[in-house]
Order: structure tokens, then C-alpha cells, then sequence
């Protein structure tokens, strides 16, 4: 690595070179999963590295979520660190059983034989009309289960340095990759390399309230901070990265200086990952907070295709400048 | 649809399958016992009527070689070379179980014997097979995958896809399907447009046959075959044993699905115990008293696994948490 | 009575296959159980002799309770013991509803974390009005109402001026940016007053002498009873009337700052109480030794700049409250009377009244009745 001149690249180019990263380093390492070889994989997150790597390494599969995810945590077992690809969260309750009958159980039920070091990345989320069989945020499902971890990379450093971090991790790491999040292009700095995934990141400091998120949502939550701003309103944006573990120690930090609390969550509200942090403020920082928590998460409603309804069932800038507003009691 | 190559398995070679057979036996009916008595609780699934199947095939499988098993797997685990008290102190739920207590009778895992789990999900463990075969498939190893199931697991799309993967990809995996009829309480013809198993199998490109499963001569050759096409680079086997479970499918269960007569016909007609030992008395093989020392061996060996299990502590609730995460660093 | 599940608890004896008497062998069935999956036959695990029947056909009895006695030990059929890791008793019915979730009470709305800086300060929260989502009081009201309370005792003036500003400074513009104010002025003659003033001053002491404020804070007072638009607070997006008047007083500090006690009650006061009142919370006030609920207990404010010799003051509300009453100097003015032209003492009162409680024709009719209960000062 020469300087840390930083470069122009897509999310998905990102992703990428974090692949690569991990097959260059670990010949253990695999990818395996629908159409990530000859295709170049549904989000084009693959293309290239079958001619690099060779098909034993970029393994084309059939349709069939079970079976390859299963086998993705056989061969973990067994000795391998493969990469699953699911292509989109909603396909991944095809291969359910597996990752919560057995990634996420057999350590315990094996008295700590038996690691799965198996990550399985997929596409989450809505905001390219895809509808409701391609745009819904069931991460925060996952978040619910002990014996796998859930990770979110929402920029440019982590979706290029979550992977291997996750592969090293003797555990299932599941990573959510938001679909809306692919095409966009952003600066990385040259040396970016491997990145914790136990950790929230403050991605803004502010005084007077806390803004929680992750995800596709961190750029929306971004951008209504600044909006606040130009109102007088001094808002902290956390970046929370993984859902299981929760980094509780710098979510309650901050609400015990903020005292205020909105949680932006592109997931359903009800059960939802805001709903467990939500409950851990109360737990926490009961005595801290002046104003009840608020959230801003996706309309109860599958996510329909016509942009206009999808706006509107997702978090938005305007639904989390009023949340914020509304926490802190000032009109807008 | 029966193999016929049954190679001929030499004086000590039965008398060994007639010894671990006893052993899966007297010990299912010891658990049965301790399960009435709430020594073993949760849900306990007997082997009786099917020990020929285990005792047949692991007797091939060397050391390297992964087993995935179901939730009836005491006798897989026994066959395998779990050691008995370890067995009996996991029914229990000790420390000292062989999966530390924590999976019961329906989870024996055991890393020492490439044992990789029985699975109480029906169909969930072959999709794991194929990845361990998988595995040893890309780093070259020499190793064969035996995965366990049941015909229930025939109806679920997790065998559809195994099958399937593992054709396609050639891997060295054996799936051992053992058809006793009932998928809990439903019968194959019941569930099943196709009843022929083996069909279903090769049209997966998979090479199949189906063998008596009461017959553990028989089963023996066939596995032999089974395996070692695996080994030889050949691709999946499918092996149909058919058998007949002779207990209810769980100890909670009054069999209203099938009739009483069935069972004793099975039971008078087809016990692999009763056939094995009628064979080798006629050949002259087995005498009364090699028959009653083997018995009181293998009672000897169950009270002191029964004891070790008594006497093995519990493990403390301070380490409730413990195993949801791996301790360290993955090798 | 064997355990055939972990979730059979009890089961019910329906055949017995053995008699007394019996010869059984270990693996023979010996009885038939109706379990609640249907009936379940049991094996006895002990060879020998049936010498008694415990638990008769048709009897129900729990699991682990003996059947039968073989070979006149006590040896039952299937000896269950009861795991001693099951819960003993079974948990107590969840009440049919939250504790929590009461409607239709009146419990006070207050932030935790006000709510422990309010413990700790020993800040008496009723007499906070909350300025949060929801009326609730915040941490910044509680805030605000320490330093009404400490600031003119603080020991460093200059910090606790300092704070004092910051405190009437967030209220000012707290008001000015949320309340939309609606003015009105009109000129009282204060000839009855002043007359009424001085018959009553000659028979009292010095001391004891009463001054014309006491009388507008009085008229205040009464008017509001009328006109309740103008006394109580706006909190949660609605009015909320307040059934007690509490008038409070502006007084200016002599180190900058302002406050402004209430007199508790005081349409019930007398003026002399008034009198009394005043006195005594400008001398507390000044010597900063105010109680909280005085500083934070007002329903309506009135401004008195009369010593000023101002005629005229147009003041902010204090929020929450909706109307601040002005009075500017008593001055001599010419007033026309019956056709001819009259000098008379005039006190020029003002409202400042908060448009989303009040119209200006109710702020019209307040004002107006401040005046009707000035011209008999007898009766006040």
C-alpha cells in the first residue's frame, strides 16, 4: 500500500474488494451462492472474480437457499471459511432452518465442539421498486437470534473491511448489505483494510438529542441532522453496524448526555430491532432520558413498487426531522 | 430392489455385529426404563428394530470419515464408538455428556469420532453432509460423508436439494435412508405419491439401491459398496434400508396410526437380533453360554454407564451462557 | 404412574393386564394408561409377582403416583421420581391488566430525568409547569425553576445574573417564538380608587397603609372569574384553565434579573392580605429567599411599571400562561364626564393575551371588567 490517497468507487465495488481480500489471503475462503460466477452475481458485486479465482472458489449454485447454505455451514464445520451469498434477505427464509436450527445452535447443542465460522452476506431493504418480495428489512429478525451475529455495513470502509473481520470470527456472522446502497459511489481511503464488527460508530457528534440507525438509513439520518442543524438543533447520529451484538455502552453514552433518543429503523416497527434498543434505553437510562423514545420505521404495509407509496412507507429525512422535533418538543 | 452382493462376513466379524447390536439394544430398552422413571425426559426416540442398520454400516467407515445423524441416533453414536457412559450421562444431562448435557438424547455430538450431530429437524442435517463432503472434497481429503435419515426426510425440499447439490458437484456422501414406514405417524404410501424411494434417488443421477434392513448381513455388503463408490471419487450414493421401528415413535405416543398386529409380525418375524442369532446358532456360531456373556458384558457396561451418568455433577447454571459463542479464536 | 412425556402430568388407569397373583416379566405389558394422547400401554421393567393393585381401573392419578406392588416389595410399576428441577409451583395468574397504563388519572407528566434532578434539588415538581412533548415537564423546566429559585442568593452574583438572564431569556423567546400575542390597552379611571385609598389610609398607620396595586392585583384577580380564558395554561396543544388564581407579581431584582411570585389565592385574599403579600414577597424575593411554588405557581401574571412614571407597557407572556396584565403610572388626565371636562387620575392597563386560549372580544370583555370592579373599590 503506497499513501492514503483516498479513491472513487461504488458499494458494490467495495464489497468486492473485500472478497477478493479474503480469497488472496485464506485459500479456506469460498463464495458460494445463485448465479456469483458466470452472472457476475445479481448485484454485480461478483463480477470478475470468477476469472481470478476459478469456479472450485466462485461457486455457481442452483436455486436452492437449504441446501447451499446448509452446506455453506458443513464445510465451515468441516474446516472451510466459505462466503454464502443469499440474493436477497427475503430468499433467505428459504435456508431459515439452517441458519437457526443449525448455524446458530449446533455450538451449544455440541457443548462447544463444533464453531460455525460461516458468513453469509446478502441484500436487504427497499428504495429501488422492487416490491415486496425484494425490499423488505428482516435483519432486525435475525438480530433476535443468540449464536449468530448480524452485521450491517453502511459505508464505503465497512463494506469493504466487515468481511474478513467476519470471517476470522469463529462464529456465523450474517452480513446485510442495503440493496440501495450498491450503485452509490463514495471515497475510500487507500489503506482501508479489515474493520471491527462488535462496535457502533458515532458518525456525528451532537448535544441535544441522539439519533440511533443503521444501514440505508444512516444516510437519511445524516442528512436530517443537517437539516436540524440549519434549525438549531444539535443532533448526534450512531451508526449502530451490528444488531447482535448491540453496542449498548455507546447507545446509552450518548442518550445520557442528549437525554433525548429517536431510533430510525427501515424495519416494521412491531418486534422490530428499534424496539430492543428502545427497551434498552428504558432499561438503561431510564433516569436519563427528558422525553419518551421515538422511532421512525418503515409503515406497517408490504413494501408496494410504485415509488411515491415506497416513499412513503420508508424512513425519511421529513419523518425523522419531525421525530426529532417532536422528542424535543420545538415546532418546525 | 435388493443388493446382491452380500460379501460374506467372517465368524468374528458376527459375532462383533451381533455384540453391538445387543449393546444399541439393551441400552434403548435401559432408556426407556430411566425415561418412565423421569431420569431422561424431553423427547426420547428408541432405536429397537433398526440396530442392524448401524451396526452394519459404521463397521465401514474409518476413522476420518463424518457421520450426520438424526434424532435417533443412540445407536448410530453406540455403533460409532461414543463411549457409553458418555452417551448415558448426555441422556441424562450431565456435564459429562458427550455434548456437555447440552443436547440431550436427540443432539450426540462428538468432535473425537467426527460425529456430527444427531439433528431434530427432519431433512435438516443433509444439507450439512454435503457441505462436509464438500469440504473434504476441496481440500482433497479421503474422507466419506454417512448422512442418516429417515424416509420422512424423503418429503422435504432440504432432500431435494442435497440430493441434487451433491450429484452435481460429485461428492463423496453415502445417504443412508433408513425406511421404517412411519414418518411419526404417517405411512409412506400415505405421504408419498412415489413410495419408491430408490427412484426418487436416481433421478438425481444418484447411484441407489434398497436393502433389507433387518438383515445386517446384507446391510453390510451393501454399505461396503455404498461407501466405497463415495471414496472412489464416483459421486453420492443412496442405500434404502428397510426396516420397522418397533416402539412408538417417541415414548409419548400410543401408536393410533398403525395396527398392534403389524408390530408383533415385525417383532416374531423380522427382529435382526432373533434372525442374526438363529443364523449363527444353525452355523454353528453362537453358543447359550457365549450368548449369556455377552449379555452380562453388555449389562455390566450399561450399569456403570448408568452410574457414571447418577453420579456425574450437573453443570453449574453460572455457565448457562456459555457455548452461544465460540470461546477464542477458530483454528 | 410412569412418565411417558415431559408433558404428561397425570394419567388415568383404564385395564389392568395382570391380577394379583401374576407372574410378569421385565418388558411385559401390564396395565393400559388414557393419557391425554390417547392410551398408552405400560411395561413393567421388574420380574416377579403381582402381590397387590394400587390404583384401581378408571382412577386418574399423577404421574410417579405407584400402581401395583410387585413381589410384596414396594416396588411399583415404573418408578418414576418427579425431577426435582421442575418448577413446585405453578406462577400466579398475570393480572388482567397493566399496572402501568391508568387512564383517566391525573398523574403529573414529568420526564426521569427531570424528575431526579428535581429529587435532588429538592425541587417541588407541582409547582412546574412543562414545557415537553405532551405538557411533561423537562429537564430544562426544572432546570429553569432552580435558578428562579437560587439565582438572586447564589453567592457569585455575576454567575448567577448571568444565569438568571439565560433562564428569563429562554422564556422570553420560548414565548415570543410559540405564542401568538394579541394587545389591547384601555384607560381606567382611578378616581374612585384613589378616593376610596384615602379615606380608608386615614384611619391606619403608617405602616399599615395601603397602596392602589394591592387594589389592581385584587380587580386582576376578580375579573379572571369572569373571563377564565385568561387564567391558566397552555400546555399539550390545548388550554387548561386553572381552577385556582394565582396572581403573580413582576419584581424587578436590584442585580438585573426578574421574577414574578404569585400571591396564592388571591381572589380569597383581602388587600390588606394582598398588601401583606406584596410586601413580603418583594423582601423575599430581593433577599432571594423564595419558595418554588411561589415562583412557579402563577396563573397570570401582571406587570406594574408605575414607578417608572411609565404610561404604557405591553409585556410577554410567561409561559405557559396565556395573559399578562400591564399597568403603567398613575397619572392625571383630563377625561370628559357628562359633557364637561374632568382631571382625574388614570391608570393606563394593558393585556397581552395568548390567541390560541383567547379571542380579542372575551380579551376585550376582561379588560372592561377590570374597570367596572375598580370604580367600586369598596367591594374588592
Amino acid at each position: 500500500m503506497t499513501a492514503t490517497a483516498t479513491r472513487q468507487l461504488t458499494y458494490r465495488e467495495a464489497v468486492r474488494e473485500g472478497i477478493r481480500d479474503a480469497l488472496q489471503r485464506d485459500k479456506r475462503v469460498f463464495l458460494m451462492g445463485e448465479d456469483v460466477g458466470r452472472y457476475g452475481g445479481c448485484f454485480a458485486v461478483s463480477m470478475g472474480l470468477l476469472d481470478e479465482f476459478g469456479p472450485e472458489r466462485i461457486r455457481d449454485t442452483p436455486l436452492s437457499e437449504s441446501a447451499f447454505v446448509g452446506a455453506g455451514i458443513g464445510a465451515a464445520m468441516r474446516g472451510m471459511r466459505p462466503i454464502v451469498e443469499i440474493m436477497t434477505v427475503n430468499f433467505s427464509l428459504l435456508a431459515l432452518d439452517q441458519i437457526v436450527n443449525n448455524a446458530a445452535t449446533i455450538l451449544h447443542m455440541s457443548g462447544g465442539q463444533f464453531n460455525v465460522p460461516l458468513v453469509i452476506r446478502m441484500s436487504t431493504g427497499g428504495g429501488r421498486q422492487l416490491a415486496a418480495q425484494h425490499s423488505h428489512s428482516l435483519e432486525g429478525w435475525y438480530g433476535h437470534i443468540p449464536g449468530i451475529k448480524v452485521v450491517v455495513p453502511a459505508t464505503f470502509e465497512d463494506a469493504r473491511g466487515m468481511l474478513w473481520t467476519a470471517l476470522e470470527d469463529p462464529n456465523p456472522v450474517l452480513i446485510f448489505e442495503p440493496t440501495v446502497l450498491y450503485p452509490v459511489t463514495g471515497e475510500l481511503d487507500g489503506n482501508a483494510g479489515p474493520v471491527d464488527i462488535e462496535s457502533a460508530r458515532i458518525r456525528r457528534s451532537g448535544a441535544d438529542l441522539s439519533l440511533i440507525t443503521y444501514g440505508s438509513s444512516l444516510a437519511k439520518t445524516l442528512e436530517a441532522a443537517d437539516e436540524l442543524a440549519d434549525a438549531g438543533i444539535d443532533a448526534e447520529v450512531i451508526d449502530l453496524r451490528s444488531l447482535r451484538p448491540l453496542d449498548d455502552a455507546t447507545v446509552i453514552e450518548s442518550v445520557a448526555r442528549t437525554h433525548h433518543a429517536v431510533i430510525v429503523d427501515e424495519g416494521w416497527r412491531t418486534g422490530s430491532i428499534s424496539a430492543e434498543i428502545s427497551a434498552r434505553i428504558m432499561e438503561q437510562a431510564f433516569y436519563e432520558l427528558d422525553a419518551p423514545v421515538e422511532r421512525v420505521c418503515s409503515v406497517e404495509v408490504p413494501v408496494p413498487y410504485p415509488k411515491h407509496l415506497e416513499d412513503a412507507a420508508l424512513p425519511s429525512v421529513r419523518k425523522i426531522v419531525a421525530a426529532s422535533r417532536k422528542v424535543l418538543n420545538v415546532n418546525g | 430392489m435388493t443388493v446382491s452382493d452380500t460379501r460374506s462376513t467372517s465368524k468374528t466379524d458376527r459375532v462383533e455385529l451381533l455384540r453391538q447390536m445387543l449393546r444399541i439394544r439393551r441400552f434403548e430398552e435401559k432408556c426407556a426404563e430411566l425415561y418412565s422413571g423421569s431420569k431422561i425426559r424431553g423427547f426420547l426416540h428408541l432405536y429397537i428394530g433398526e440396530e442392524a442398520i448401524a451396526a452394519g454400516i459404521m463397521q465401514h467407515l474409518s476413522p476420518v470419515d463424518a457421520i450426520v445423524a438424526t434424532y435417533r441416533e443412540h445407536g448410530h453414536a453406540l455403533a460409532r464408538g461414543i463411549p457409553m457412559d458418555r452417551l448415558m450421562a448426555e441422556m441424562y444431562g450431565k456435564a459429562t455428556g458427550v455434548s456437555g448435557g447440552r443436547g440431550g438424547s436427540m443432539h450426540i455430538f462428538d468432535a473425537d469420532t467426527n460425529f456430527y450431530g444427531g439433528n431434530a429437524i427432519v431433512g435438516g442435517g443433509l444439507p450439512l453432509a454435503v457441505g462436509i463432503a464438500l469440504a473434504d472434497k476441496l481440500r482433497g481429503e479421503p474422507a466419506v460423508t454417512a448422512c442418516f435419515f429417515g424416509e420422512g426426510a424423503v418429503a422435504e425440499g432440504e432432500f431435494h436439494e442435497s440430493a441434487n447439490l451433491a450429484s452435481l458437484w460429485k461428492l463423496p456422501i453415502v445417504f443412508f435412508c433408513e425406511n421404517n414406514l412411519y414418518a411419526m405417524g404417517t405411512a409412506l404410501e400415505r405421504s408419498e405419491a412415489q413410495t419408491d424411494l430408490v427412484t426418487k434417488a436416481r433421478s438425481y443421477s444418484i447411484e441407489a439401491e434398497a436393502v433389507d434392513g433387518m438383515d445386517v448381513s446384507a446391510i453390510s455388503g451393501a454399505a461396503a459398496c455404498a461407501i466405497e463408490h463415495a471414496r472412489s471419487g464416483r459421486g453420492p450414493y443412496f442405500l434404502e434400508l428397510q426396516t420397522y421401528r418397533f416402539r412408538a415413535h417417541s415414548m409419548y405416543d400410543p401408536e393410533l396410526y398403525r395396527d398392534r398386529r403389524e408390530v408383533e409380525e415385525w417383532r416374531s418375524e423380522h427382529d435382526p437380533l432373533d434372525s442374526l442369532i438363529s443364523t449363527m446358532r444353525a452355523d454353528d456360531e453362537l453358543s447359550d453360554d457365549r450368548l449369556q456373556q455377552i449379555e452380562e458384558q453388555i449389562a455390566a457396561e450399561i450399569d456403570r454407564a448408568v452410574q457414571f451418568a447418577e453420579e456425574s455433577a450437573w453443570e453449574p447454571v453460572e455457565t448457562l451462557e456459555r457455548h452461544v459463542y465460540a470461546e477464542g479464536a477458530a483454528s | 404412574m410412569p412418565s411417558l412425556g415431559a408433558d404428561m402430568e397425570s394419567g388415568t388407569l383404564v385395564e389392568w393386564l395382570v391380577q394379583p397373583g401374576a407372574q410378569v416379566n421385565r418388558g411385559d405389558l401390564v396395565a393400559v394408561v388414557e393419557t391425554q394422547k390417547g392410551a398408552i400401554d405400560v411395561e413393567i421393567f421388574e420380574s416377579g409377582t403381582i402381590t397387590e393393585i394400587l390404583v384401581e381401573e378408571g382412577e386418574e392419578v399423577p404421574v410417579g403416583t405407584p400402581l401395583a406392588i410387585v413381589n410384596g416389595a414396594h416396588t411399583e410399576v415404573a418408578t418414576p421420581q418427579v425431577a426435582a428441577a421442575e418448577p413446585a409451583a405453578t406462577p400466579k395468574a398475570a393480572p388482567a391488566s397493566s399496572p402501568h397504563r391508568r387512564f383517566g388519572e391525573q398523574r403529573l407528566r414529568i420526564s426521569p430525568a427531570a424528575r431526579r434532578l428535581a429529587l435532588r434539588e429538592n425541587v417541588n415538581l407541582r409547582d412546574i409547569h412543562g414545557s415537553g412533548p405532551d405538557a411533561a415537564i423537562t429537564l430544562a423546566d426544572v432546570e429553569l425553576a432552580i435558578k428562579a429559585i437560587k439565582a438572586p442568593v447564589d453567592q457569585k452574583r455575576t454567575d448567577s445574573s448571568a444565569a438568571m438572564s439565560e433562564a428569563i431569556a429562554a422564556a422570553m423567546a420560548r414565548s415570543k417564538r410559540e405564542i401568538p400575542h394579541y394587545y389591547l390597552g384601555h384607560e381606567i379611571d382611578m378616581n374612585s380608587v384613589m378616593t376610596w385609598l384615602e379615606r380608608e389610609n386615614t384611619s391606619r398607620s403608617v405602616a399599615d397603609r395601603l397602596v392602589y396595586a394591592a387594589l389592581l392585583l385584587k380587580a386582576v384577580a376578580l375579573a379572571v372569574k369572569q373571563v377564565p380564558e385568561m387564567n391558566g395554561f397552555w400546555t399539550g396543544g390545548n388550554f387548561q384553565p386553572s381552577d385556582n388564581i394565582h396572581v403573580g407579581v413582576a419584581i424587578a431584582l436590584r442585580g438585573g434579573g426578574l421574577v414574578a411570585p404569585a400571591i396564592h389565592d388571591t381572589d380569597r385574599s383581602s388587600v390588606e392580605g394582598i398588601m401583606g403579600s406584596l410586601r413580603d414577597l418583594v423582601g423575599r424575593a430581593r433577599s432571594g429567599r423564595l419558595r418554588s411554588s411561589e415562583v412557579s405557581d402563577a396563573t397570570i401574571t401582571v406587570t406594574n411599571l408605575g414607578e417608572q412614571s411609565i404610561e404604557q407597557v405591553f409585556g410577554v407572556i410567561y409561559p405557559p400562561q396565556v395573559a399578562l396584565v400591564g399597568f403603567g403610572a398613575l397619572v392625571d388626565r383630563p377625561r370628559v364626564e357628562n359633557g364637561g371636562i374632568f382631571v382625574r387620575p388614570t391608570v393606563f392597563a394593558s393585556l397581552s393575551a395568548d390567541h390560541r386560549a383567547s379571542v380579542g372580544h372575551r380579551g376585550a370583555q376582561f379588560l372592561a371588567e377590570i374597570d367596572r370592579l375598580l370604580q367600586e373599590p369598596e367591594k374588592l
